[in-house]
């Protein structure tokens, strides 16, 4: 299939009547943002482009009410901006997803984007995914209807929750307009702990002790050594060793008071180093950024699995393959990158993790290798059905991103 | 009574009863089918008591097998199916039809695993929303969630309501601590979401079932995220001459960068009547009180109390008060908790739900005063302030025809004025049959479409708990519509 054109509406009712046209012709659309993650997912066949990118502004923002609703095009990072002059941030943290992969439109992830994807930073462990912070949706959906759900309060069970279910789905139920989030305070202080050269099962229980502590860590990440060197904080990166890093922000108060408990608590895992508010911003960021996934061309794979068998997984994977892993999420997220191999190595991986509860998805691969293997976890056949029902309930033509996540969804 | 419509049973299920009880009957053991009339009486309401209905039998199996053994029977047999936990609901969520089976989990009440180092609890749904925290409280472990109802509500009912409680300021409801869930869909296939990892694969049918109101299956099991107690928790009191007041100083500690765990408001009212229950020291001389309670070390906790006050002192506080001990806090929350059951001592009431930004706290509360005053009745106003979730009870007498219609009408004038100021019409109870008919205030029919071709995917015939959520006559559209 060619594609034609791609589109720019500036409006969502220009979205719902382009998405009307193209059920009325039976053209597939690719539906995006700035494209920057137009390299995850299956390869689509499409007839025409639409991108959300120019309905974009900041509809509302009430700092006292932790709340922001941005037209589904507007930059990720003019959204952060105008949090932090306020002093305050999505507290999910957005991962930058896009910088594992060749970015291919060029521009700037939008907030549509960040929320199809739900791709959520180290933050999560404590404060939840996008998903979670997602409190309303206008969209339009594969007929061409504009629908709402949620709106701009907090708490709300009015109907069922139709914008969270539209987080993490790719562009593949509906092309969200409109994006309503809770956001948080930043924290006045953030300082961080690292412990040197864990086993990655010893720094598993590790993060998991620190999580299970009452002084609500907010990060807990571990690198193995060939990732440390591409962090940009020159003083971790020359350590040349791996990495385990637990994060605490509050207070400054608070934050004295519960980095020395924790200190405490971990004395048992080596020595330990501490990084002041600066350089844990600077780090953490990285983390964020995924900057440690950068200058690799070797296939990725972003599994997640219990915690506690974070290691075990990885150490049943290395066996097969010589993969090498960072975790995040005290462990409950691995991301995995396999030496080069036609298959990204899926077949042996998805059976390995099988065993362990995970999933995983396939960021980074040739397309060919998209195509064939898939990229989303394959599930049991009951749901299955369930995922292809969904798609009909809101798009039954196959109009948006067909596809992109399963075969024939 | 007057205002709702029930569901009109199908007669071709009321004149098979006895057919289809002895069905049911080969399903489960004797004890778990109750069919007759003085066992059947106690599920024929939940906690809207003005609505009753009996319903065909009551089931009340022990095992997702035996869930599962009676959904394939009521799909085959086209019996509609009403699940129901503790039977808490305020806005009538369990209330069965006549042709319903009652399908009761308060039987499946096991903690099945716990995991304190990633952090999850794997339980049967019949289980109290307290009895998760007391599984895990020894290890110094929590759920978050604590609707008031928590000794009694059950996960299975918070699942389908996505209830939130006092602390999900800080926490979030219930969809932001359930991690997996095992359900049974009306078919009898059994079907498992999710796990004890987060992100799971495929679309997010956790976020569709957390809060369906029991309209896509039979929840079980659910796997929910625990966490690490708090060092130590502390309310203060703040007693203001007005609700502006109060209100402000809400919206200014939020300005401020400080989230307390717990925001919670109460008017002259109910703070008299939650008094006089709990003896919680409640002043009785303010208009408006906040309890504001913040968490962490001693110490933490001492220097966000006092820069608490700081904030509230710009705002001209009548009284401030910060609890001084354990046995203090526990009186403080005690009122609060038993705000609903302490007034219920005084007067039949109408609990609305409705949530508003903030910013028209003030707003709502003078036109919720005048709305109850056009309507002659009274009202308490509680409310969770951090998030604008309010919960003004509707005062009136339950065995006065003409007034119990004229509190339903008083509500839904106060839930209209929600949606007028940019809120909803409920924020932790669900629509249930109280709100149904007010869902076309809300959404639009494209809005609701949407919404019903999703139960769809779930239940194609539409047996499961019938006569919720939707207005009646869009749901008869939508059926007629079938595409």
């Amino acid at each position: 299939m060619q594609i034609s054109e791609t589109y720019y509406p500036r409006s969502e009712g220009e979205l719902a009547g382009l998405i009307a046209d193209a059920v009325q012709k039976s053209v597939p659309l690719e539906i995006s943002g700035a494209r920057t993650k137009a390299a995850i997912g299956r390869p689509l066949q499409v007839g025409a482009r639409v991108s959300t990118r120019e309905m974009r502004g900041i509809t509302l923002y009430e700092p006292s009410e932790l709340v922001i609703s941005a037209r589904s095009g507007t930059a990720l990072s003019e959204i952060e901006k105008l949090l932090a002059e306020n002093n305050q941030e999505l507290a999910f943290e957005p991962c930058a997803l896009e910088n594992a992969v060749e970015v291919q439109g060029g521009g700037e992830a939008t907030i549509g984007g960040m929320i199809a994807a739900n791709a959520s930073g180290p933050r999560r462990i404590l404060r939840g995914s996008g998903r979670d912070q997602l409190i309303g949706v206008r969209a339009v959906n594969g007929r061409g209807e504009a629908i709402k759900s949620g709106g701009r309060v907090m708490k709300n069970v009015t109907g069922y929750d139709i914008a969270r279910a539209l987080a993490g789905s790719w562009g593949t139920l509906a092309v969200m307009s409109e994006i309503t989030l809770k956001v948080l305070p930043k924290a006045e202080e953030t300082r961080t702990l690292i412990c040197l050269n864990l086993t990655d099962e010893a720094a598993v229980s590790a993060m998991c002790r620190a999580m299970g502590s009452a002084y609500e860590v907010s990060g807990a990440v571990h690198l193995q050594r060939p990732f440390v060197e591409r962090l940009t904080v020159p003083d971790v990166a020359a350590l040349d060793q791996a990495v385990t890093a637990l994060r605490i922000e509050n207070f400054s108060t608070s934050v004295d008071y519960r980095i020395a408990r924790l200190h405490q608590e971990l004395k048992t895992f080596g020595t330990i180093y501490e990084m002041d508010n600066t350089r844990s911003h600077v780090f953490w960021q990285d983390v964020r950024k995924l900057q440690f996934l950068s200058g690799s061309n070797w296939p990725l794979w972003r599994i997640t699995t219990v915690p506690d068998q974070g290691a075990r997984l990885v150490s049943a994977l290395s066996a097969q393959m010589g993969c090498r892993a960072v975790y995040d999420w005290a462990g409950g997220l691995i991301w995995l990158e396999v030496p080069p191999a036609t298959d990204a190595s899926a077949t042996v991986l998805r059976r390995i993790a099988a065993e362990y509860q995970a999933d995983a998805l396939l960021v980074r691969a040739s397309a060919a290798a998209r195509a064939s293997v898939g990229v989303f976890q394959p599930l049991p056949e009951v749901n299955m059905n369930l995922i292809r029902r969904l798609k009909e309930a809101f798009d039954p033509h196959r109009i948006l991103n067909p596809g992109r996540m399963y075969a024939g969804i | 009574m007057s205002g709702i419509a029930v569901v009109e049973p199908k007669p071709e299920i009321l004149s098979k009863r006895d057919k289809l009880l002895n069905g049911l009957k080969k399903l489960l053991p004797a004890r778990a089918v109750v069919t007759d009339e003085s066992g059947r009486r106690a599920f024929e309401t939940d906690a809207l008591t003005a609505y009753k209905c009996m319903p065909l039998a009551v089931v009340l199996p022990a095992s997702t097998e035996e869930v599962s053994a009676v959904m394939r029977f009521c799909h085959f047999m086209k019996i509609r199916v009403v699940p129901r936990g503790a039977g808490t609901s305020l806005a009538g969520g369990a209330l069965p039809s006549e042709d319903s089976v009652v399908l009761c989990l308060s039987r499946m009440n096991r903690v099945l695993e716990t995991n304190f180092d990633s952090r999850y609890v794997r339980v049967e749904v019949g289980i109290t929303n307290l009895g998760v925290s007391n599984a895990v409280s020894p290890m110094k472990f929590f759920y978050a969630p604590d609707p008031s109802s928590q000794l009694a509500c059950t996960i299975g009912g918070n699942v389908a309501m996505n209830s939130g409680g006092a602390h999900c300021l800080k926490y979030g409801v219930t969809v932001n601590n359930v991690l997996g869930l095992k359900m049974v869909m009306m078919n009898g296939e059994v079907v498992e979401f999710g796990g004890p990892h987060v992100d799971p694969a495929g679309y997010d049918f956790l976020s569709l079932i957390v809060g369906s109101e029991g309209q896509f299956g039979i929840v079980t099991e659910a796997t929910l995220r625990i966490l690490r107690q708090a060092e130590s928790a502390r309310p203060v009191m703040i007693g203001f001459d007005s609700s502006e007041a109060a209100g402000a100083c809400v919206a200014a500690i939020i300005g401020r960068g400080i989230v307390p765990v717990a925001i919670e408001f109460m008017d002259r009212p109910a703070i008299k009547v939650c008094e006089e229950f709990a003896h919680a020291g409640y002043p009785l001389d303010v208009e408006a009180l906040l309890i504001i309670e913040v968490e962490g070390s001693p110490e933490e906790v001492a220097i966000l109390l006092t820069q608490i006050e700081e904030i509230a002192a710009d705002f001209g506080p009548k009284t401030v008060k910060v609890s001084q001990s354990e046995a203090e806090s526990a009186a403080i929350w005690k009122g609060r908790k038993a705000a609903f059951g302490a007034i219920g001592r005084i007067s039949d009431y109408y609990c609305m739900d409705g949530v508003i930004p903030l910013a028209s706290l003030p707003k709502a509360l003078a036109s919720i005063a005048d709305i109850c005053a056009k309507h002659r009745l009274e009202v308490a106003n509680i409310f969770h302030a951090g998030d604008g979730n309010l919960h003004p009870l509707i005062l009136y007498n339950a065995n006065d025809e003409e007034e119990k219609y004229r509190a339903e009408s008083c509500g839904e004038e106060v839930l209209k004025l929600c949606v007028e100021l940019g809120g909803c019409l409920t924020g932790e109870h669900g629509v249930g049959i109280e709100k149904r008919e007010l869902m076309s205030v809300q959404f639009n029919s494209v809005d609701l479409t949407q919404q019903m071709r999703i139960k769809s995917v779930f239940d194609p015939d539409w047996l499961l708990n019938p006569g919720k959520v939707f207005p009646l006559k869009a749901q008869e559209a939508y059926l007629a519509r079938a595409d």
